[in-house]
């Protein structure tokens, strides 16, 4: 692989709503490898988790990531809340390169789980499950802390008398909430949210989905919206991202996205999402295969042993990521299609 | 804040204060426990015993536990008062000495423990050489012989017996049981506590970081325990002088191995928990991780695994006892006397007492160890 110029850069959506606004969180060319072993007399292989990402975040507003398994998306998400660190590329804030020994940057960036069962400890209550990040970044005293967990209790809509309870005592959806409440209390400006609903009941999902927006629109937080649903994501994005294999092959305004898509996976996608609209023409796309083996990669186009869009030059080149129709695309051959039910 | 919040400040100091004092848990598998009877009356008799021995100087000791002089109210059992003070001249007072005996009791009074011989204690009155039978197995006139003034001597009566005779050196075989036993107890609890803490530390390291460290440190850990412990025990205990806290660290270079195997697998599980990356996150610290949200999960595990290490470090204390090279000449030991008992078939009493007190302390603490790891059992824990 060639050292990437700064003219090979990956191009970065820019907005039309946020204009001059400088962004929140920028994020360039980040990569993730890693190692994994075969066996004792085989080399090791590499697998390339994330290869070649960048966008900007905007407060206020979120980001959607989509795609399939192991397409990289949750290991976006632990680079931004420094849980991992990117071996190539870089995260600043506001400016500033991200770094876990810094309280202010750690206070900075938080992340929700996907698993509500998971995230919360189950020998702890909620008290001390809410006052823990208070307790490690800031020096309030105890008073002050149980105050300020009993005020966010309230806010993701539990109450304070749940203070003293343990987590088996609420059901997932409430769980999600005190996940949320957990993230909050340190008023982050970057929430990572980690298919934060796709383990929720659907009656839940828009309770706590509902939830969330309303917390965006009171603290201006900016959101990373890890997501596999894509019906989660139009009720929330804002811009969406939708990676394949490691890297991203559209990106653009959701809207936009959604309406007309352009990349032939993402419009598999779209056709494989139900639509409650018994009427409606379902011309569903399947796609063949599985997602190949991410430490054997398809030469030329990531996509192409499973596109149905595929021309001979898929299966040599790369295509590179580039503005086309108001959105970024990496493809040689985009479809256009109506995507069914999309308004 | 509002009157609703008030309330519930109310509603929580009631709560707080009606909760019981073990979680839902603990009581469930407190219960467990208890329904395995032989497992929970082990622990009762274990308790008793062990408390017992911890009173070891009160029941049975060479020296009053009060007494009274000229008036003076004396506590021989914890201060040494020298003998001139009652007319002799050495720097320690030998309260079985006739003399010095008649002397207190002419001018006030003593209360003796119920056996009047400690651990080391030579009685100089047995009738017919050492190893001596126990004392109830001779007739009133053998058993008073030696005493200046025979069957009528005050000294001759129900204090000074050997109710299991004694050993080759003339000490009191009861006496030395009891103390044994304590030593024993005592030796293993310390021991399982320092294995305990280095086992589960190194194991937490182990677990946690995972990797490189874990690696190295797992050959090494099979390097280490490939070696024939005992031998080395032996070895390393003939060349330093032997006693309690030499052979305690020597023994504790080997046991704390016994723990890293479970807390490393508990924590090489745990790692990944979400909870754990949502700390990681938060940005608490390695140590604080591993001690709030893992150690937590390893202590089942950990506690499980407690009573059997007890029973192992007595075993191996005594083996080392009967061989020689375990604690020092004069100590109280229960393989010693063991060893005793073989070199003395004639003189059962010897071999029959140290087997009697060590298998029922391995057997209860077995039992316990065993209704333990049932009550933990998380299989069992909800039947």
């Amino acid at each position: 692989m060639s050292m990437a110029q700064p003219s090979d850069e990956t191009p970065v959506l820019r907005t039309r709503h946020v204009g001059g606004e400088e962004p929140l969180l920028v994020a360039r060319d980040l990569k993730q490898r890693y190692e994994v072993s075969r066996g004792l007399f085989r080399e090791s292989g590499t697998v390339h988790a994330v290869d070649g990402v960048s966008f900007d975040l905007h407060a206020g507003r979120t980001l959607a990531v989509v795609g399939e398994s192991g397409c990289g998306k949750s290991t976006l998400g632990r680079m931004v809340t420094m849980i991992e660190e990117p071996v190539e590329g870089t995260i600043t804030i506001d400016g500033k390169p991200l770094d876990r020994s810094s309280a202010e940057m750690r206070k900075a960036v938080q992340i929700v789980f996907q698993n509500p069962y998971g995230s919360l400890n189950p020998r702890q209550k909620i008290g001390a499950i809410l006052e823990e990040p208070l307790k490690i970044n800031t020096d309030e005293d105890a008073a002050s802390r149980r105050d300020k967990a009993k005020a966010m209790l309230e806010r993701v809509g539990l109450r304070a008398e749940h203070y003293q309870r343990f987590p088996h005592m609420f059901s997932g959806g409430q769980r999600q909430r005190i996940a949320i409440a957990r993230a909050l209390m340190l008023n982050p400006k970057v929430l990572v949210l980690d298919e934060p609903v796709s383990a929720l009941d659907v009656s839940i999902q828009a309770q706590v989905l509902n939830i969330l927006m309303d917390l965006q629109d009171e603290f201006g937080l900016a959101y990373l919206f890890i997501s596999h649903d894509l019906s989660v994501v139009r009720h929330i994005a804002d811009e969406i991202m939708v990676m394949y294999l490691g890297k991203p092959v559209e990106v653009g305004e959701a809207e936009t996205v959604f309406n007309r898509p352009r990349h032939p996976y993402t419009a598999a996608l779209l056709s494989a999402t139900p639509v409650a609209d018994p009427f409606a023409e379902k011309n569903r796309i399947r796609l063949e295969g599985e997602l190949p083996s991410p430490l054997n990669p398809p030469e030329g186009c990531n996509f192409n042993p499973r596109c149905f869009n595929v021309m001979d030059r898929c299966r040599k080149e790369e295509p590179p990521l580039e503005t086309m129709d108001e959105r970024l695309c990496a493809c040689f051959n985009p479809v256009d299609v109506k995507v069914v039910g999309t308004a | 804040m509002t009157d609703t919040d008030l309330v519930y400040e109310e509603v929580e100091k009631a709560r707080a204060a009606q909760r019981p004092f073990l979680s839902p848990l603990n009581q469930r598998r407190w219960q467990n426990f208890k329904a395995n009877r032989r497992g929970y009356w082990s622990l009762w008799i274990f308790l008793v015993l062990f408390v017992l021995s911890l009173g070891a100087e009160l029941i049975a000791n060479d020296r009053p536990i009060m007494a009274s002089y000229q008036g003076e109210l004396l506590f021989p059992v914890v201060i040494d008062y020298p003998e001139e003070k009652f007319g002799g001249f050495y720097a320690e007072t030998d309260y079985r000495d006739p003399f010095i005996a008649e002397e207190i009791e002419a001018n006030g009074w003593m209360v003796w423990p119920p056996i009047r011989y400690s651990y080391q204690t030579v009685n100089r009155e047995i009738p017919e050489g050492t190893p001596a039978k126990p004392s109830w197995l001779y007739d009133e006139e053998t058993r008073c012989k030696l005493y200046p003034n025979g069957v009528d001597d005050t000294q001759c009566r129900l204090g000074n017996w050997n109710w299991l005779g004694t050993d080759n050196q003339g000490r009191d075989v009861l006496a030395r049981s009891i103390y044994g036993f304590r030593i024993s107890v005592l030796f293993g609890l310390i021991l399982t506590l320092f294995s305990g803490v280095i086992g589960v530390g190194a194991g937490a390291v182990q677990g946690y970081y995972g990797g490189w460290i874990d690696l190295i440190f797992q050959r090494f850990i099979e390097i280490w325990t490939s070696i024939p412990v005992l031998y080395l025990l032996l070895i390393i205990a003939a060349v330093l002088p032997p006693g309690f806290w030499i052979l305690l660290g020597i023994m504790l270079l080997f046991s704390w191995v016994a723990f890293v195997g479970v807390v490393r697998a508990e924590f090489l599980r745990a790692r990944n928990f979400e909870y754990v990356n949502a700390a990681r996150a938060l940005g608490v610290s390695n140590r604080t991780i591993m001690w709030r949200h893992l150690l937590p999960n390893a202590m089942v595990a950990t506690l499980t695994f407690l009573p059997f290490i007890l029973n192992g470090s007595i075993t191996t204390l005594t083996s080392l006892d009967f061989l020689g090279f375990g604690l020092p000449p004069g100590s109280p030991s229960l393989g010693e006397m063991l060893a005793q008992g073989k070199q003395y078939p004639g003189s059962p009493w010897l071999g029959l007492s140290g087997f009697a007190v060590i298998s029922i302390m391995l057997s209860l603490l077995i039992f316990i160890g065993e209704a333990t790891r049932d009550a933990f059992d998380p299989r069992r824990t909800f039947k």
